[in-house]
């Protein structure tokens, strides 16, 4: 699906990777600001890119329903050509300008291959969670402000009261809390996976036994994967779900 | 008096005409290090050919120079310790010591020097130990090329590497010393230079000082153990040019400095340590020249510090620059510069033109609640932080770096 | 043809169709009359599988059209406001829903009846409303499918090309194939359907030729008969 705004998209990129890269001429510090654009920025934009999409297209998407096509054939195909060209905008855009800085012969490598791995999921999945709202809601205004409300609510919000409880109860034990928690959310749950990379140093300075097994081994790496992975697949099958009852 | 005993090691080496060589080997009529060292005169050299000795509690009590020939091993059974020093001008060099004796009661060691000066023991390789080199009220020595790889896991029933107490003036260099509880060990030693060791792996710590002063140490490494360096109850301790690196795990440290004066810390790297510098109770420290890159923490003060001077030193992409546990500060913090500082330079000198504020609200949040850490780089934690930058609550209001740098230091 | 039984279909509280039955032979042209909100779109939609009823059946050439796709490829539908992706272009547009569908040569000719051919490289969203109208009406007629739905065919569309229309839907007619129509311009209802539906309230109010609208009303002409139910019910 061919649309002006993953250029857009591509272009900021873009221009965030050269910024970031030839005005720092430092690839560490480079990939700390990336960790933050792509747990906050990238889930924001897939969540207000799929909403816009949905409710822009909703009359081709009628044209489309009088074909002869199975309706999750309809939507899966819209979610995915949204969601990857984001994810393709986000690869490309930053990838382009750490390539040419000489990505491949730098040890970042592997932080920076993570960052785009996230990157990735984290779209995928926002796109899925906004679509999800633009189903349910035929009202657009409405929809967008459930889109931003969801972002705000897992990007800041969640961390605030997951705070508050931490403190609250802190005469308890709390490791199990802490990564259950996490879990819970997928910001919260790709930044423990960078985390893993670029702070395993503090991390590992934490006493509590199950704090210990789930960053000194590769046990996190993998269940933290496994829960992203979830957390694509349950908002992708509520999309097939939601649609197959929807009325146009 | 360093020059003297270089003196006399030439000496030794260059004219053996003026003394007697004594030779020991399987076959020969002496076969035991033992019967060498009694056969031999003052100021002999014994030449220990290549084979396996099974010898313990091998007493020297000459001035004597022993060489291994294709490092002879001398094979302390587990029976105890295997060669004490106890004589002045003594010199081991070249030999595989292996198997000493563990013990609950007595440091068994594989070679000791007790109560000597002017000697010199280097070369060595020393395998399955309790203790490796002890040296004990002794002054004016030298450990030089010196490898030392223990099988220790717990503290409690392993030795040390190379150990002092209660000496002086002795020169540790170019050892490499891995798997035993301290890699190096001084206490109540003094004047001592400990440089170019590389101390791995160990159980405790890679260099350990408890009551010594006026040491120095130097272009040493420091990597993977219990804890790198720990200076406790000392005075005038020089560190230049150390690397410590990758000391992980609950309260691990890349160095702990407990009560100490007027120590200075210059040009040393701080890489991936759980905590960079660990510091309870010090005083008028100066802290120059070092990277601190990656670490969790690179300072954690504790207690009581005043006077503590940190000028010109590189902060790279640690998770915490500095961590306080209290209001109070009495240390300053000048012209360094911070990978997180986020100021400007508009008069371009070089300069950020707002000063910066080393400790986080954040960090006084995970001392208070430490599984807090895993919101780690959070937006919300930027949020409070940021409010707390802007008007500090809980953190130091005078604790700041007020002339910044926008570009990482070289020297 | 179709066959519609007891179809319900509730919006929130809004009950738009109550028990529908309805029973379309094959051949002739069906117009689908009723007042706004009368539940015209629904049933359309219901057919083509757009709207899901609560209740009810639906065949379409004796297949069941729940949880079934492969039944549309015999309905062309003209949906009432099209409004396109505007960054596409018309001709992409045309090849778009011919991969979908099947491949035609027919496209061909409708674009150069309408006149569409100075738009081909356009954007649709730089397109008028009627140029709009006329890309869809290429879009509906171009396979040969046996059934035709159209909703508000005639938006937007200038005289001559009402006539082009108009003489299309008799030539799809001719062929023997069965065409549903809603429609507001009374006279292009009245000129060209063979048989009228009249949906009020959710419930099929009549169906039947136009003169036997007239005969049950006792109006002389078609758009007093149709007033004539409206007053009749509403007063």
């Amino acid at each position: 699906m061919r649309s002006r705004w993953s250029y857009v998209y591509f272009a900021f990129y873009l221009l965030l990777g050269i910024v970031l890269l030839f005005l720092n001429n430092d690839l560490s510090k480079a990939v700390i600001t990336l960790m933050n654009v792509i747990i906050v920025l990238v889930p924001l934009i897939g969540t207000i890119f799929g909403v816009m999409y949905y409710y822009n297209s909703k009359e081709f998407t009628e044209l489309l329903l009088a074909q002869p096509l199975k309706r999750s054939s309809i939507f899966l195909g819209q979610y995915l050509g949204v969601a990857l060209s984001l994810s393709m905008s986000l690869i490309l855009g930053l990838g382009i300008p750490f390539v040419f800085y000489g990505l491949f012969e730098s040890s970042a490598i592997w932080d920076f291959s993570l960052l785009l791995i996230t990157g990735t999921i984290l779209t995928l999945i926002f796109t899925a969670l906004a679509f999800n709202i633009a189903l349910s809601n035929e009202n657009k205004i409405k929809g967008f402000g459930y889109a931003i409300l969801l972002w705000l609510f897992l990007a800041v919000i969640y961390d605030g009261l997951f705070l508050m409880t931490l403190i609250l109860f802190e005469d308890y034990p709390l490791d199990k809390v802490s990564l259950i928690g996490t879990m819970l959310n997928p910001i919260d749950l790709s930044r423990t996976l960078i985390l893993l990379k670029l702070d395993i140093s503090a991390l590992l300075g934490y006493t509590g036994a199950v704090f210990k097994q789930f960053f000194g081994t590769s046990f996190g790496l993998l269940v933290s994967f496994v829960m992203l992975t979830i957390w694509v697949v349950m908002p992708v099958l509520r999309i097939v779900f939601k649609s197959k009852k929807k009325d146009f | 008096m360093k020059h003297l005993l270089t003196l006399l090691v030439v000496v030794l080496i260059t004219k053996p005409s003026i003394a007697q060589m004594v030779t020991v080997c399987k076959t020969c009529p002496i076969s035991t290090l033992t019967d060498g060292i009694a056969q031999a005169k003052d100021f002999d050299t014994i030449v220990v050919k290549k084979g396996t000795y099974k010898e313990h509690n091998v007493i020297v009590d000459k001035p004597l120079t022993i060489i291994g020939e294709k490092y002879p091993v001398i094979d302390g059974e587990l029976k105890g310790e295997i060669i004490t020093i106890i004589s002045d001008h003594v010199t081991v060099d070249g030999l595989f010591m292996i198997n000493v004796g563990n013990s609950y009661t007595e440091d068994f060691a594989a070679i000791r020097v007790k109560n000597s000066k002017n000697f010199l023991i280097q070369n060595l390789v020393l395998e399955k130990l309790f203790f490796g080199i002890y040296i004990e009220k002794s002054r004016d020595g030298k450990v030089y090329h010196n490898k030392i790889i223990g099988e220790a896991v717990e503290e409690y029933n392993s030795g040390n590497g190379i150990q002092l107490w209660y000496s002086k003036n002795i020169e540790i260099e170019h050892n490499f010393v891995q798997h035993v509880r301290d890699g190096i060990y001084l206490e109540f030693s003094n004047a001592c230079v400990i440089k170019n060791n590389v101390s791995a792996l160990n159980v405790r710590y890679g260099l350990h000082f408890m009551f010594s002063n006026d040491d120095v140490y130097q272009d040493n490494t420091f990597e993977n153990n219990g804890a790198g360096v720990a200076v406790m109850f000392s005075k005038r301790i020089k560190m230049f040019n150390n690397i410590f690196k990758e000391n992980w795990g609950t309260a691990s440290y890349g160095l702990l400095l407990k009560e100490i004066n007027d120590a200075e810390i210059e040009g040393n790297i701080f890489e991936d340590n759980t905590i960079g510098i660990n510091v309870e109770g010090t005083n008028r420290i100066n802290y120059k020249h070092n990277i601190f890159k990656n670490n969790g923490w690179a300072i954690k003060v504790k207690g009581a510090c005043y006077t503590n001077i940190f000028t010109e030193n590189n902060f790279l992409y640690n998770s915490f620059d500095i961590a306080y546990n209290s209001k109070v500060n009495d240390n300053e913090f000048n012209k360094n510069y911070w990978s997180s500082y986020t100021g400007y330079d508009l008069d371009k000198n070089g300069i950020g033109d707002v000063p910066y504020r080393p400790v986080k609200l954040f960090s006084y949040i995970v001392n208070r609640t430490p599984e807090t850490i895993i919101l780690l780089r959070s937006m919300f934690i930027d949020i409070i932080d940021f409010s707390e930058k802007v008007s500090p609550v809980f953190t130091p209001d005078d604790l700041l770096d007020n002339n910044p740098q926008i570009k990482k230091l070289t020297w | 043809m179709v066959t519609i039984e007891n179809l319900h279909k509730k919006f929130g509280k809004n009950q738009v169709l109550s028990g529908v039955d309805l029973e379309i032979s094959e051949g002739g042209i069906f117009a689908v009359l009723g007042p706004n909100g009368s539940g015209k779109t629904t049933l359309i939609k219901s057919v083509l599988g757009m709207v899901i009823p609560d209740k009810g059946n639906i065949t379409v050439l004796n297949e069941n059209i729940k949880k079934n796709s492969e039944y549309r490829h015999k309905i062309d539908y003209l949906p009432q406001i099209a409004n396109f992706p505007s960054n596409l272009r018309v001709k992409e547009l045309v090849k778009m829903i011919k991969d979908l569908r099947k491949p035609t040569n027919e496209d061909e000719r409708l674009i150069e009846l309408f006149k569409l051919e100075p738009f081909l490289d356009k954007k649709l969203g730089n397109l008028s409303g009627g140029t709009k109208q006329k890309v869809n009406l290429v879009l509906t007629f171009m396979f040969d499918s046996p059934l035709i739905i159209l909703d508000e065919p005639t938006t937007g569309l200038d005289p001559i090309s009402l006539i082009r229309l108009k003489d299309l839907i008799k030539a799809e007619k001719a062929k023997g194939k069965t065409i549903l129509i809603t429609s507001h311009i009374m006279s292009f209802v009245e000129e060209i359907s063979d048989e009228i539906v009249f949906i009020l309230e959710g419930k099929i109010y009549f169906k039947g030729t136009i003169q036997k609208l007239k005969t049950k009303t006792n109006q002389p002409d078609f758009e007093h008969a149709i007033a004539s139910i409206l007053t009749d019910n509403h007063a």
